[in-house]
Formats: structure tokens, C-alpha cells, sequence
């Protein structure tokens, strides 16, 4: 718990050490999938530069994987690190929803 | 004919439910390879008709996955394993696999479309697994609560249905009973194929669960709200009006271990497989030719349960022995059971299912209901008589001879229930009060297809078992106790001064044969005597005769008369 806080902490502070372990499952390559894909990596590179990591697991070629996060929904991301576990389900079509379910601070308000 | 039955088996594969009953009431168990939806509130037994399907799906090489979203796999095993179900085992044969689905509400975002193409995955994956061939989904109602958007939710629950179907899979899907509608979430609008319905209402402060089958397209089933019991066996339930009036008729006869009972009965006993009423007041014994009858059952090493609704086991043991009738010896042999409960404790409907789940567990020859008009309590006169009908329909169906005692009011010739016209044999008890004295009566008031007397006897308790004596018909009818004795002993004194009669003219007769005698020889005496008499005075004559000869001779001899030389 107290993991938490720190890396909150460590967020507002905005010190880069932390690094986000995202992971997208997606069930083989259906527009949904290719749009999420999209929309988070463009999310990424717009507000966590070099500082996060993305896992995508396609569940029709790893079917097991999806009890180990219980995925229901396709797409659903991930967001391992920093804790606590999120879930976001849907095609990732809107940023800001993105954002708040992720607990990202924006870069543009940063700045 | 084999056209239909033939055209049935194509389009209306079914699959045993592994619910005792239930098969019977759908003709066949569930649709083989389509959903079926269970509802139901909460605590009627959803999740344990949905596991002893998958069980008997294991157990019949038709392995089962069970979709959970609510226990988890720990709480599943342990839960069922207090059953005395090891699900444990079964997975380890690979014939049974517990899929923990989770969902929490807070931990989703949503943006953005999705479906629920994660869920396939899941299922198809564990499916292939274990080779399933029979799935449940206890309770998908659940992904409502879990996941965000109705309206996806609900086309993917469709898509779901469908992919079952085309699966192959034979599933149940489980649903918790809303408001007006028999699923919260109206699950009822995807499963159109079998919809069965648990209901746990409580009359009267009894519970009593029910099982109904609403939907079964395709397939003709029973309409009625059966019961069903729950309990360390699972679920089992009682087609109860399914049964139908063709059960057969045996030749054979049961002895009643009264021997002069059996010859009111036409020297036989009761038919084996027939239903007989013992009526009388208290105190008439009922139990005790009950009791009999049980011992004589046994002692032939046939089965035999006693249901007793007001005596405890070894109440009736103790009770019996007074009479000279020892139950323990066969109750240590196994081979006589009791069932006593107290009819209140729960409802007619349970009272039945326990019945029939105790029958069918020990498979008895005899089975003695002591006294069967207790059930009235529980019910109206109305339900116990179809209770009643019903329960006596499942025993002659399994050619059971059925022994019920039933409580009649002083007075009353027809019993309360109603229930004479269903037996087939009906003996009456009765008390007579006489002469400031209680004495007891058995008559045979039917029995169908086979001669009986129609006397009225009189019956006692002893210590040595019932004892039926010998009828006395005095001039106002049958006599009985002390009437009957002072009879015996009036016949007897009767009997004693015919003989003493009897005697004394003999007696008189051989006097006169003796006079007779007596005065025969006097007669030849003197007939003798007067024999000698005449001989004599004959002889003498003769001689006077001769002397006058003699004379004559020597007279002419001397007078030579005759002028010769």
C-alpha cells in the first residue's frame, strides 16, 4: 500500500524513473484490436516518453493468458506497474477516459 | 409409429439431468447440446442442480466444465465437498474443470467499443481442455454487475448462446429470479429452449421446495410444480402425477403373521404389492399388527421399513416386546429400518420425496406407515388425499405391500382422509364397550379379488402376539369378553347334564336288559323245573302202561282163553 502512494508520489513529482508496464489483449487482428493499438501507442508516446513498456498478447494464440488477468473484454489494457492493477476496456477511443483510468497526469498540464 | 419415434430422436436428443426424477418428468433429461436456464432466488439450489449435472456428466464420460462467477474454485471444492462430493478427484481425471471468472466493477474503464471475444476465448480454451461436453454457467447474470455497457453486454450474450449451441455443448445457465420477470437481467429472452423454474415457498411456516418446468421446446414434459428434496445426496425429484395407473397385479400373497387372520383373508394373507388400511380407536392395536406383520416379514428375509410418525425407534422396540414381538433382532440384520419423524416437521411434499428417497435407497418388500392419518396435521384433507394417492401409486408401482394404520374417531365409519377407497384390503378395530367391560373386534371390511370372511372376531393383546378366538353368536349377536366366557361355561354346563342324561338312561337300559335276563332264566328255570316234572309223571304212565300189558298177558296165560293144548 504504501507502493502506492510512493508512486504517486513519484508521478506528481514527475521523476522519471518509473516505468509503466502496460499490457493490451487483444484476440488476433480485428480493426478493435489495431485501433486500440493505435490510440494507446500514440497516448504513450504523447505522455509517458520513454518511460513505459507495452505488452501486447493476442489470447487467440495464448488462450491461457486470459485467466491470468481475467480478460473478459477484447480489448482490454492492462496496467500492471505502477500499482494498483487498472483495467481499461474498449478501443482506448477516448484520451482523456484514458488518462483518468490510467492515473496518468497529462503532459500538457504539466507544462 | 417407429416413423415418429425415429423423427423424435433426430430432432430431440436429450441428456440425463443426473437428477433423480427429473429425467422422468422430461422424458429424457435436458436438451442434449443446448442451453437450459435454471432460475431461481437465492438458496433454491441452483448451483447444486447445475454441479450433479456436471457430475453425472463425469461420471458418464460427458466431462464438465463449470463457468463460476461468483465461488471460486476453493470455495467450490469445499462447499460440495461437505456434501461428500469430490470434485477434487474428478478434476484430476480430467472430467470436470472449475473456469473462476472475475469481475470487478471498479477495477473497468471504459472507453470505446468492445466485446466479450476475451469470455470466448476463456471457455472455448477450457473447454478443449478436459474434451467438455456439458457446461454451466453459474450465473453469467453476473458480467452485468461486472462489466460496464448493457447494450454490448446483451448482443454479446446473444452471440454467447449461439456459440454454445454451436458448440454442441449441453448447458445450464443459472439465473437469480427478479422482481416480475424470472431473471434479473431477463436472461429468459436468449435460453429459449428449456427454462425450469426452483421455488422455495413457505405455507404455514413450512418450506417445501418446488421444481417446474416452464419451457421445454420441442419435447412434451410434466407442467406441474414438483417437489424436490435437497440434502447430502443432492437433489432428487418426485414425478409425482406422472405415474400412471398400470402398474401390475401379483398372484402372490404376503403372510400377515396372524395365522387366523390369514384365514379371514382367504388362508392366504394380503396380495404381495397391495395397499392395506388398519383402522381403529386408540388403543385398538394398530401398531401391534403392524408390528406383527413386520416380524413376519422379516422372518421370510424380505425388507421391510416402518415410517413412524409418533413413536421413537426404540419406543416401538420396547413397546413390541410387551407383546412378546422382538424388533431388534432384525433391525441389527438390517433388515428391518425405521423412519420415525414427527409429521409438522416439515411439509406434505418433502414428507413424500423423503419417503420416496428412503424407499428407493432400501428397496423394501413391506413398508408400514404408523399411522398415516397423522399426516393430516401437516396439510388439508384434500392435499393429504393426493399426497396419499400419489405415495400409494409409487409403492404398488414397485410392488410393495403397503401396511398403513390409520385413527378413527369413535363413530365415524368412514375414515377422515378418505383414504379406504384407494387401499385394497381394509381391516377395522374396534372397541366394544359391554357388560362394564372393553373388549376388541377385527373384521375384514374388504379386500379386493380374493375371498374373506365376513365374521367379526374377537382379537386379544397377550403376551404372546395377538391371539384371535373363536366367535360366539349369542341371541343379540357376537358375543364378546365375559359374555363369551359366561356363554363358554353355560354351554358347558349344558353339555355336562346332556351327558349325565345321557348316562343315566344308559344306565336304566342296561338295568331292564338285566331284569330281562334276570327274569329269562327264571322263566327256564321253571320251565326246567316243570319239564322235569312232566317227565316224570310221562315215564310213569309208561310204566302203569306197561304193568297193565304185563298183567293183562299173564291173566289170558293163566286162563288159557284162547283153547289151545
Amino acid at each position: 500500500m504504501t507502493g502506492d502512494s510512493e508512486s504517486d508520489n513519484i508521478n506528481r513529482t514527475g521523476k522519471n524513473s518509473e516505468i509503466w508496464n502496460l499490457t493490451l489483449y487483444v484476440a488476433g487482428q480485428t480493426p478493435k484490436s489495431i485501433e486500440a493499438f493505435a490510440n494507446l501507442k500514440e497516448l504513450c508516446e504523447t505522455h509517458l516518453k520513454d518511460k513505459y513498456v507495452i505488452n501486447v498478447i493476442d489470447l487467440v494464440e495464448n488462450p491461457e493468458m486470459a485467466k491470468n488477468d481475467q480478460i473478459l473484454a477484447i480489448p482490454t489494457l492492462v496496467r500492471k506497474l505502477p500499482e494498483p492493477v487498472k483495467k481499461i476496456i474498449g478501443t482506448l477511443a477516448n484520451e482523456e477516459n484514458v488518462l483518468v483510468g490510467l492515473d496518468i497526469k497529462p503532459v500538457k498540464k504539466n507544462l | 409409429m417407429d416413423m415418429k419415434s425415429d423423427l423424435n430422436k433426430i430432432t430431440l436428443e436429450k441428456c440425463s439431468s443426473g437428477i433423480q426424477g427429473l429425467d422422468e418428468i422430461t422424458e429424457g433429461g435436458l436438451p442434449k447440446g443446448r442451453p437450459t436456464l435454471i432460475c431461481g432466488s437465492a438458496g433454491c439450489g441452483k448451483t447444486m442442480f447445475a454441479m450433479q449435472f456436471l457430475i453425472n456428466g463425469a461420471e458418464n464420460n460427458e466431462p464438465g466444465l463449470f463457468v463460476s462467477f461468483e465461488e471460486t474454485q476453493e470455495e467450490l471444492e469445499k462447499n460440495f465437498a461437505s456434501l461428500g462430493i469430490d470434485l477434487k478427484s474428478l478434476e484430476d481425471q480430467e472430467k470436470f474443470a472449475v473456469e473462476y471468472i472475475y469481475m470487478e466493477r471498479s477495477e473497468y474503464e471504459e472507453t470505446g467499443e468492445f466485446d466479450l471475444e476475451g469470455l470466448f476465448i476463456r471457455l472455448a480454451y477450457a473447454v478443449e481442455q478436459i474434451g467438455a461436453k456439458r457446461i454451466v454457467l453459474d450465473t453469467i447474470e453476473a458480467i452485468f454487475s461486472g462489466l460496464p455497457n448493457e447494450f454490448i453486454l446483451r448482443s454479446e450474450l446473444r452471440r454467447l448462446f449461439s456459440w454454445l449451441k454451436s458448440k454442441g455443448l449441453t448447458a445450464i445457465i443459472t439465473g437469480e429470479r427478479g422482481e416480475n420477470t424470472l431473471t434479473r437481467y431477463g436472461l429468459e429472452e436468449y435460453v429459449a429452449d428449456c427454462v425450469i423454474l426452483l421455488d422455495n415457498p413457505v405455507v404455514d411456516k413450512i418450506s417445501t421446495r418446488n421444481l417446474r418446468i416452464i419451457k421445454y421446446r420441442g419435447s412434451a414434459h410434466g407442467s406441474n410444480e414438483y417437489p424436490f428434496l435437497m440434502d447430502e445426496d443432492g437433489i432428487s425429484v418426485l414425478p409425482v402425477t406422472s405415474l400412471l395407473l398400470n402398474h401390475d397385479a401379483s398372484n402372490e400373497f404376503i403372510r400377515t403373521g396372524i395365522e387366523r387372520l390369514d384365514t379371514m383373508l382367504g388362508n392366504n394373507g394380503f396380495y404381495k404389492g397391495s395397499s392395506v388400511l388398519i383402522t381403529g380407536s386408540s388403543g385398538t392395536g394398530k401398531s401391534s399388527i403392524g408390528a406383527i406383520f413386520a416380524e413376519n416379514t422379516c422372518k421370510n428375509g424380505q425388507k421391510c421399513i416402518i415410517f413412524a410418525f409418533e413413536e421413537s425407534p426404540k419406543q416401538i422396540i420396547r413397546n413390541m416386546r410387551s407383546i412378546g414381538i422382538d424388533l431388534q433382532p432384525w433391525a441389527d440384520k438390517g433388515l428391518l429400518k425405521f423412519h420415525s419423524t414427527r409429521p409438522t416437521l416439515y411439509g406434505l411434499e418433502t414428507h413424500l420425496a423423503t419417503i420416496h428417497k428412503i424407499i428407493n435407497e432400501f428397496q423394501p418388500d413391506v413398508v408400514i406407515f404408523d399411522p398415516i392419518s397423522n399426516l393430516i396435521t401437516v396439510g388439508s384433507p384434500e392435499e393429504v388425499k393426493s399426497m396419499l394417492t400419489r405415495l400409494i401409486d409409487f409403492l404398488k408401482s414397485k410392488q410393495i405391500t403397503t401396511l398403513s394404520t390409520a385413527l378413527r374417531m369413535m363413530g365415524q365409519i368412514e375414515t377422515d382422509i378418505g383414504v379406504s377407497s384407494l387401499m385394497d384390503t381394509w381391516i377395522d378395530l374396534k372397541s366394544i364397550e359391554t357388560n362394564g367391560e372393553r373388549n376388541r373386534t377385527i373384521d375384514v371390511v374388504k379386500t379386493r379379488g380374493m375371498y374373506h370372511s365376513n365374521q367379526v372376531r374377537e382379537y386379544k393383546i397377550t403376551n404372546e402376539g395377538i391371539k384371535l378366538i373363536d366367535v360366539y353368536l349369542g341371541p343379540s349377536g357376537i358375543l364378546t369378553g365375559s359374555a363369551r366366557i359366561s356363554q363358554i361355561s353355560n354351554e358347558k354346563a349344558e353339555k355336562l347334564i346332556r351327558q349325565q342324561e345321557i348316562e343315566r338312561k344308559q344306565r336304566k337300559l342296561e338295568q331292564k336288559r338285566q331284569t330281562m335276563a334276570a327274569q329269562i332264566t327264571e322263566i327256564k328255570a321253571q320251565f326246567e323245573a316243570e319239564k322235569l316234572e312232566l317227565d316224570r309223571i310221562i315215564e310213569q304212565e309208561k310204566l302203569k302202561e306197561e304193568a297193565i300189558e304185563m298183567e293183562r298177558n299173564v291173566m289170558a296165560k293163566t286162563r288159557h282163553s284162547n283153547g289151545d293144548k
